[in-house]
């Protein structure tokens, strides 16, 4: 099983944003991985192995397009487990969903992977388009907004559910196909892959965090560098960002002493109950 | 290229209603470009909600076929394309629910087009405002190529009024289908008597301060009191106190009710880009220095074992003498 997963940088949600000149000054950003894609990093890692801590069978490459600084963010993801790192150069910003989907997918045309898996969104752009459009390119199925994944003993199928406004939805998808992961997919049971795990199997509630041990070994692995012009991708893309604005703030209004003062306040000032 | 396709989800009984606000903002970008609206409903039985889909659009597509009847990005997307590219549009456009999310940028990419998501303004033919970094910033985009997608925001534009005549309905061909090997195996519905938490004009939502799952019935009875829906912070559903499908944020459902009572919500930045447009914001915490207090119209400082049952009892007595 070979699976190929994105790990994208995003500046540190908790930071402040600066606004400048219509832009957004990410000067003194710090950066980390999309959470998302970290779950994504974590669901590859549980269908390659036996159980908590148990053997591997199967690859994880990472797959990042941004500047040459990203390598941190993919030390990081290698220290969690990941096998080998490709690093597509470019300024991610001036990257759409539709630009970045293109590359992935001539990374996908190289690799040959038999599952793509992403975060179902970034936490700075916020499009929650790429896993999609990727599929749509390749003309694989998906299965996006993951719960939980079960790969089949025959590796030729995985049974997924998915997040839906109704509830929940089960779906089949015949491999490859591209998989976009949501937040319970971090679930004790949440990932298995039969031909590794028995349903005994528990995971950590969480995504892992890389060891000391993790964090030697990746510095030996591999992050190998390419360019979109090798390739062969025209990063032109077809979405452009004319302009940044903070959003109107709300201003903050009265803290009340009571309850009743509270329901008296609803009633007669906000007129909603 | 003129013209607007939108897609439109159905129920058993007529299009979702989640779709007529989508339906205004394909009215909005129709006028700006200078074409007309046409409706696109896709399933296994769409009379009905071709029929209703028709009291909004001068023109209906309707793709009816047994093999449709479970909604598969695999199977729908083409048939969007082909809708667009059948009616010589410019655009497509449908809601950003769960469906539109995992349908619209497969359907993007079959039509090579750049895609909007989240789009809370029409400013011109290929110009949009959304938000992004969970709310913080407000982006003005531009779409390139000959065609544009869009996602539009459910709660940030007015549910599609009816036309004085309603439009025709034309019968798409379904022709090939191919699943690619993926199937629907099961839909769990979460069963609720509830209105829709997107179209609610009450949500009372519960964070990781109500401790426990079971501590969300008493939730439940303020919620249904004041005929509303309810929600959670990213933080409860994580702890597993509630299901997935409540949560409201960034990376949940976006609201904007009349009234929002946060309980025992801190007021993480992702929890409040999905309520910080509501029209009036009641918090309930007994820290006070929580950040939700700065977005709060009303704020009190106390645990929710004291408010509830309170603010319950209070409500009771005001309805009585109303």
């Amino acid at each position: 099983m070979k699976i190929l997963v994105t790990c994208k940088r995003v500046p540190n949600p908790e930071q402040k944003l600066k606004f400048a000149g219509g832009g957004i000054d990410l000067g003194a950003a710090t950066w980390q991985v999309n959470t998302f894609d970290e779950y994504a990093v974590e669901t590859a890692l549980r269908l390659t192995e036996k159980g908590k801590g148990g053997e591997r069978s199967g690859e994880v490459v990472v797959v990042a397009v941004g500047p040459k600084d990203v390598s941190q963010q993919m030390r990081g993801v290698l220290a969690m487990g990941a096998d080998r790192g490709i690093l597509v150069g470019a300024e991610d910003a001036a990257l759409d969903a539709d630009a970045v989907a293109r590359i992935l997918r001539a990374v996908v045309d190289r690799e040959k992977p038999d599952v793509v898996i992403l975060g179902k969104q970034t936490v700075d752009g916020d499009s929650n388009q790429v896993g999609q459009i990727l599929a749509g390119l390749l003309n694989w199925p998906q299965a996006t907004f993951l719960a939980s994944v079960r790969l089949a003993a025959d590796g030729k199928s995985a049974t997924v559910t998915r997040e839906i406004d109704a509830g929940t939805e089960e779906k089949r998808v015949r491999l490859p196909a591209v998989l976009t992961v949501d937040l319970r997919i971090i679930g004790k049971k949440a990932v298995r892959n039969e031909a590794l795990a028995g349903p005994e199997v528990e995971w950590e509630e969480t995504q892992r965090y890389a060891s000391l041990k993790g964090i030697m070994a990746a510095k030996k692995k591999e992050i190998k560098e390419i360019t979109v012009a090798e390739l062969g991708v025209s990063p032109a893309p077809l979405m452009k960002v004319v302009s940044y604005q903070a959003p109107p703030t709300r201003k903050a209004g009265v803290k009340v002493s009571s309850v009743e003062e509270l329901v008296q306040k609803l009633h007669n000032e906000a007129k909603v109950i | 290229m003129a013209g607007v396709v939108v897609f439109c989800e159905t129920t058993e009984k007529g299009i979702r209603s989640a779709s007529l606000p989508a339906l205004t903002a394909a009215g909005q970008l129709a006028q700006q470009q200078g074409g007309t609206v046409t409706a696109v409903v896709i399933g296994a039985g769409v009379g009905a909600a071709a029929q209703d889909a028709a009291r909004y659009a001068a023109k209906v597509i309707a793709y009816d076929d047994p093999r449709l009847a479970a909604p598969l990005a695999e199977t729908y997307a083409p048939l969007l394309a082909d809708a667009v590219k059948r009616s010589g549009a410019g655009a497509l456009v449908g809601t950003a629910t769960s469906t539109g999310k995992d349908f619209l940028p497969r359907a993007a990419a079959l039509l090579g087009a750049g895609m909007a998501s989240d789009v809370i303004a029409v400013l011109g033919t290929n110009r949009f405002r959304r938000p992004a970094y969970a709310g913080n910033a407000l982006e003005e985009i531009e779409l390139g190529g000959a065609v544009i997608v869009a996602s539009v925001r459910q709660t940030e534009f007015p549910p599609a009024a009816p036309l004085a005549t309603p439009g025709a309905v034309e019968n798409g061909t379904v022709g090939n289908l191919d699943a690619l090997g993926a199937e629907v195996v099961a839909l769990h519905a979460t069963k609720t008597v509830r209105p829709d938490l997107g179209e609610a004009k009450v949500v009372v939502s519960g964070g990781r301060g109500m401790k426990a799952g079971e501590n969300f019935k008493i939730l439940e009875q303020l919620t249904d009191l004041l005929g509303g829906a309810l929600g959670a912070s990213r933080a409860a559903c994580d702890a597993g106190m509630v299901p997935n499908d409540l949560q409201v944020g960034q990376t949940g459902k976006v609201v904007a009710p009349q009234l929002y009572i946060a309980v025992a919500i801190s007021g993480a930045i992702q929890h409040l880009a999905g309520m910080k447009g509501s029209k009036v914001i009641v918090a309930i915490n007994k820290d006070a220095e929580a950040p939700i207090f700065q977005v709060a119209d009303y704020g009190l400082v106390t645990t929710w074992e004291a408010a509830i049952p309170a603010l319950i009892a209070e409500i009771k007595k005001l309805k009585a003498s109303g």
